[in-house]
């Protein structure tokens, strides 16, 4: 399985986890756990989801990803799991 | 399964505090390009790296794309040229075409630097290896990508002084011949005492020859991730602070194990070694002098320094071995002065001198580095800080190694800027007395006793 981290962090507003969740509906891309938290008025969230469905490039759609982040106003990224993984995990 | 504070945790250290894989370094064999005819041999060995490396810079970018990791430069290794042209090369100028080739192919696969311009003359010189030597302040002029080394002496073989001698006159005949952008040259040409194979940080890395025939040798980085975790451990004991480092390290360590590994499977290319090494950039937050007055030192240099940075180096080891399946290079903590705002900032305040410098480097990964000094500093007092040096790595059994600019034209309380990642650096002063009877005897010093292990 391919698992993808995205995150998004930037100032909360309406409907940013239904924008990102549409954008990846359409693109196939299955949600497996999301975890989000509000620090200080600042939105934070981490997505795992699996890309395997996915027809696009991991390029195009972390492009995507963050030009919809500043179109909500956030920052959107997309990263590989095994890097966190290597990080935190022996 | 990773938790939003792990992900947190890795993307503010990209993010805030400069966390990068600083290079992936192909090293490429070019014994097999051996020819005696020069117009062939610089077309084989244009032909071989353009075909080893033409995915190394799209490969790089597509892992840091996909990981969210900056990887700064990618660049290319290459065997010493003084081995593979020997056989073509019968003056200065037929080892400058070769240099020339190099800069071209560098530029043509997108690298910003080519290693391996280089001599390996640690217990005596052959003619070809004398002729390279020679040709360097010319070689290093007329390219721009291309980086030298030379490797002047070992713990088993001694120092070849001679050597010596003549790296003295030939760093200032490349000061002089780049003197119109502050003899930026010398900033491309460092000598060493146990120089590794498989060094992934420039100017000193070439492919030595006891590799296979390409290696993917990746250098990671990380001073300001460090200095931050140790600035969560203000006042604590030194075995906390010590914890401490050698977690970051392991952290930071990971990140490049895992990059060397995607870029040797995408490339098709064996996994070398992963360099474990602070290397700072002059980046506000990106230095290792900073870790040191983190620990708490008002400025690097001041009394304290010398264990602070042997503590550093040794944690960042301990950490890093156990994250890595292959550690090389030159591994621990680098300490150029042009290229670190924190040891910018000693200079400039006063705390930091060359024989403070010079006592760092016998606890630190390498030596004397990125150091500028008056232009009218001899050729003979160069020498004997090379010699001094190259003492200290054969007795101490470790990698030392000098990389000084003599700034033609500038003196004492002048500065210089290189520019990028090369940086700024104030000259700093020279003991002025004289070694001229001391580097002037010929020969060699022979291997200390503790090099007969047998």
């Amino acid at each position: 399985m391919n698992r993808t981290i995205i995150t998004v962090v930037g100032k909360d507003t309406v409907g940013i986890i239904a924008r990102v969740c549409t954008y990846l509906a359409d693109n196939k891309v299955n949600i497996l756990d999301i975890s989000q938290t509000i620090v200080q008025g600042y939105f934070n969230m981490m997505m795992i989801v699996d890309t395997n469905g996915m027809k696009k490039h991991f390029g195009e759609m972390a492009e995507e990803l963050h030009r919809l982040g500043e179109d909500i106003g956030v920052d959107i990224k997309c990263q590989r799991e095994e890097i966190f993984d290597k990080m935190h995990r022996i | 399964m990773i938790n939003l504070f792990e992900v947190v945790e890795t993307n503010e250290m990209i993010t805030k505090e400069n966390l990068d894989v600083r290079t992936i370094t192909l090293g490429i064999n070019l014994l097999d390009c051996i020819d005696s005819d020069l117009t062939r041999l610089n077309e084989k060995i244009y032909n071989k790296i353009y075909e080893a490396a033409k995915d190394l810079v799209k490969t790089g970018e597509e892992i840091a794309g996909e990981f969210g990791i900056p990887i700064v430069n990618k660049r290319i290794s290459v065997t010493p040229i003084a081995l593979v042209g020997g056989a073509a090369c019968k003056t200065k100028e037929d080892f400058v075409s070769i240099a020339r080739t190099l800069d071209k192919v560098a530029h043509q696969v997108g690298v910003n630097f080519i290693g391996g311009y280089s001599a390996l003359v640690s217990k005596g010189m052959t003619k070809a290896e004398e002729l390279l030597i020679r040709s360097i302040p010319q070689a290093l002029s007329c390219t721009e990508r291309v980086c030298s080394s030379v490797n002047l002496g070992s713990t088993r073989t001694g120092i070849n002084m001679d050597g010596v001698r003549l790296m003295g006159q030939i760093i200032k005949q490349t000061a002089e011949e780049t003197k119109e952008q502050d003899s930026l040259g010398c900033a491309k040409l460092v000598v060493f005492c146990n120089a590794p194979d498989d060094n992934p940080f420039m100017a000193g890395a070439f492919h030595g020859v006891t590799e296979a025939d390409k290696i993917i040798n990746v250098g990671v980085s990380g001073p300001g991730v460090v200095k931050n975790a140790v600035s969560k451990v203000k006042g604590e004991n030194f075995e906390v602070l010590c914890e401490t480092i050698k977690k970051t390290a392991f952290k930071v360590t990971r990140v490049g194990q895992l990059v060397a590994q995607e870029a040797s499977k995408r490339l098709g290319v064996p996994f070398g070694i992963v360099d474990l090494s602070l290397a700072p950039t002059p980046a506000i937050g990106d230095s290792v002098a900073d870790i040191l007055c983190e620990m708490g030192l008002e400025y690097a240099g001041a009394p304290g320094t010398t264990a602070a940075l042997a503590l550093l180096n040794d944690q960042v080891k301990k950490g890093g071995v156990m994250a890595s399946s292959y550690v090389g290079g030159l591994s621990g903590a680098f300490i150029p002065v042009s290229e670190d705002q924190g040891m910018i900032d000693a200079v400039e305040a006063g705390a930091l001198t060359l024989e403070k410098l010079e006592a760092m480097t016998c606890v630190c990964s390498v030596g004397l580095d990125m150091i500028a000094l008056p232009g009218d500093t001899k050729d003979t007092t160069i020498s004997g800080i090379i010699a001094d040096e190259m003492a200290i790595g054969m007795v101490n059994q470790k990698t030392t190694a000098v990389r000084v600019i003599p700034v033609i034209g500038k003196g004492v309380g002048e500065s210089v800027e290189f520019g990028g990642l090369l940086g700024h650096a104030p000259i700093m002063p020279v003991n002025s007395f004289s070694c001229d009877g001391f580097v002037n005897r010929t020969g060699r010093i022979p291997a200390p006793i503790h090099s007969f292990k047998n």
